[in-house]
């Protein structure tokens, strides 16, 4: 099975968990922005949480799937479509072979995760999947894709393969939300022969006749039309993030917090900061309030992290994203939580985003009560 | 972005000596050990005695760790450590790993004192000095009234300590190079370095591992990768490595051909 990339999008790459271990050697660790979003993704089509999706950038790709797959498409920003139809985010859905997924724009967030059952298969390289774009390493030969890519999917899970089959019939413990754009299709080109069932179906479809996907997947099935099928199921709202405009994003105080000056610190915490249009998957570079030390100190380099906020002797911030570099000698300001960090990931430039101070306490509770929830739905998955 | 560029050694003010390090959070996934902000042989040995405690005896729940000039970040998976550790988990604190983690690296820090540091290797690395492989060579020279061929004897006679990589992969923090041939950054910074190239920038030199943006003064250019992302490590350098440059003709140089490629 493999994936078709027929248009890139804007800054489409394989991105997984991150490539941990190596950055005592300054090898950064990369990886989704929004890890969560890829997650679920991941955990929708029976995939390890660890597998290798697509992170989508604003602009949608355009993608032909080569075989039938299980896809999910979490995160926010983009508006996936199946051979025109809308797809939901959050919900895993069986497409046929030559289904093509394309991206249309919803407001809130900016970038979204493609988990296909199996996972994207492109080598392992130093523990991950993840393109690193800088080194050329990892992902699809180290780069973004490009129209014309070809990216292999490894073999589904045994949980994947038994949901795919169900929704592929339209049977199954799941209701099925079926629709009839292929059906449609099918009827203008003549695809099906009997012309009456495909009629019934098609018109059983547009006025909700069906109150089960079952029987339209038993009448597709009987036309040998395969159908793409989006499951009824979808995770707990509770866990389905909202991703605003302008979010408050939690930090906790960082290892030079307290030398910057009072004024400083204060603004930092009342005044909104902008996320400026020079920002990536590096670095995320903010305008506002000029933040100012007591008195200029030099610093040593040392490790920084995912959120970690360093100031400049400029006095703008900058919040350090997934590809940021392994050390850093800026002095650190404060820390985004590792919960918050994908509102921060789905805040685009432009965004307006204010700071919220909270204690390393309160930023670990969040963190364990968000595994927690994951880890249910995972055992919940799992004996479905 | 994000960082100040290619990582300076800073002179440092306080140089307070408590001895004993500090154990702080680094963000709500990561500790820092911290020692007294000295760049010195002595802190790195200590940093580098920590490193090798974590290696041989790493706590359940520890993803890894990054030694820097004076501290040490130990990543940690929180509901790893909570569940490995019930017994060091306070009342009420059951959701909380970090007391946790300080906790069980105060206990390392403890074994750590008695540790030595492993042996330092020497590695030597070859420039092809001047050229188009060092545009800048003549600058340091003119900039400290030497000759290109003493600039390039005072950088190829010293030994150099790795103190730390980061900035790119592979990328060597390097003390020791004499202030005699010590030269400022490029007012304008050149937009591609190739990777391999050597520069001097304030008190500091050290080898561009990848193709980037810098504003270092470039003498020379090695055809060794110092990022090998097939080999493990996937360094040439680690940290506590001793360097030793030695020139190599142009012919030399191109003989060698570019490991990288």
């Amino acid at each position: 099975m493999s994936l078709l990339i027929m248009k890139p999008g804007l800054l489409t790459t394989v991105q997984d968990l991150g490539r941990y271990g190596f950055q005592q050697f300054g090898v950064i660790a990369g990886g989704a922005m929004d890890s969560y979003a890829l997650r679920m993704a991941n955990l929708l089509v029976g995939n390890d949480e660890q597998a290798a999706g697509l992170e989508m950038t604003v602009l949608g790709p355009e993608i032909t799937f080569a075989a039938p797959a299980l896809i999910a498409v979490c995160g926010g920003g983009l508006a996936p479509m199946l051979d025109g139809q809308p797809l939901p985010l959050w919900r895993s859905a069986y497409v046929p072979k030559g289904t093509r997924l394309h991206f249309g724009r919803l407001p809130g967030g900016c970038r979204a995760y493609l988990a296909v059952a199996g996972g994207i298969d492109v080598p392992v390289q130093l523990n991950s999947r993840s393109t690193y774009l800088r080194a050329g390493i990892g992902g699809h030969q180290g780069r973004a894709l490009r129209s014309g890519d070809v990216l292999p999917v490894g073999t589904p899970s045994r949980r994947a393969a038994a949901w795919t089959e169900r929704l592929a019939r339209g049977s199954g413990a799941w209701q099925l939300d079926l629709w009839a754009g292929r059906l449609n299709r099918g009827l203008e080109t003549g695809e099906f022969d009997n012309r009456q069932e495909a009629g019934r179906l098609n018109g059983g479809l547009e006025t909700g006749q069906f109150d089960s996907g079952q029987e339209a997947g038993r009448l597709a099935g009987k036309l040998g039309a395969e159908v793409i099928a989006i499951s009824s199921w979808y995770p707990a709202p509770a866990l389905i993030p909202e991703y605003p405009k302008a979010p408050v994003v939690r930090v906790i105080a960082g290892e030079e917090y307290g030398l910057f000056s009072e004024e400083s610190r204060r603004r930092f915490l009342s005044e909104p900061y902008m996320i400026l249009p020079e920002s990536d998957r590096m670095g995320y570079r903010l305008s506002g309030s000029v933040l100012e030390l007591e008195q200029e100190r030099s610093l040593v380099s040392a490790a920084v992290t995912f959120g970690t906020i360093q100031v400049p002797s400029g006095g703008a911030p900058i919040i350090l994203m997934a590809d940021r570099q392994t050390t850093g000698g800026y002095p650190k300001l404060a820390q985004v939580i590792t919960a918050d960090l994908p509102l921060l990931a789905q805040a685009g430039p432009g965004s307006a985003i204010r700071f919220r101070l909270v204690t390393l306490r309160q930023a670990q509770e969040q963190l364990m009560q968000r595994e927690f929830e994951l880890r249910r739905l995972r055992l919940v998955l799992e004996h479905m | 972005m994000g960082n100040k560029a290619e990582g300076r050694v800073p002179h440092l003010q306080n140089h307070t000596r408590t001895g004993l390090p500090r154990i702080i959070p680094l963000g709500d996934s990561a500790a820092s050990v911290l020692f007294e902000a000295a760049v010195s042989p002595q802190t790195h040995r200590r940093v580098r005695a920590v490193c090798s405690r974590l290696s041989s005896a790493p706590f359940a729940g520890m993803l890894e760790f990054v030694p820097s000039f004076h501290s040490v970040a130990v990543y940690y998976d929180g509901h790893a450590v909570l569940k490995a550790y019930p017994q060091y988990i306070a009342p009420g604190e059951e959701n909380y790993p970090y007391p946790v983690v300080a906790a069980l690296l105060k206990d390392l820090l403890k074994h750590t004192e008695e540790q030595e540091a492993p042996a330092p290797r020497t590695v030597r690395i070859p420039v092809c000095y001047g050229g188009e492989n060092g545009p800048d060579l003549e600058f340091v020279a003119r900039h400290n009234g030497l000759s290109v061929q003493e600039v390039i004897d005072v950088h190829s006679s010293a030994d150099y300590l790795v103190y730390m990589l980061g900035f790119a992969p592979g990328f060597p923090y390097l003390g020791g190079l004499s202030p005699a041939i010590s030269a400022p950054r490029r007012s304008s910074p050149r937009l591609v370095i190739p990777a391999g190239s050597v520069g001097i920038a304030g008190d500091q030199t050290g080898v561009y591992p990848l193709e980037t943006p810098g504003g270092w003064q470039l003498i020379g250019r090695t055809p060794l990768a110092l990022f090998k992302p097939d080999a493990m490590p996937p360094v040439l350098l680690l940290a506590g490595d001793i360097v030793r440059f030695y020139p190599v003709s142009f012919r030399e140089f191109s003989d060698m051909g570019d490991e990288r490629l």
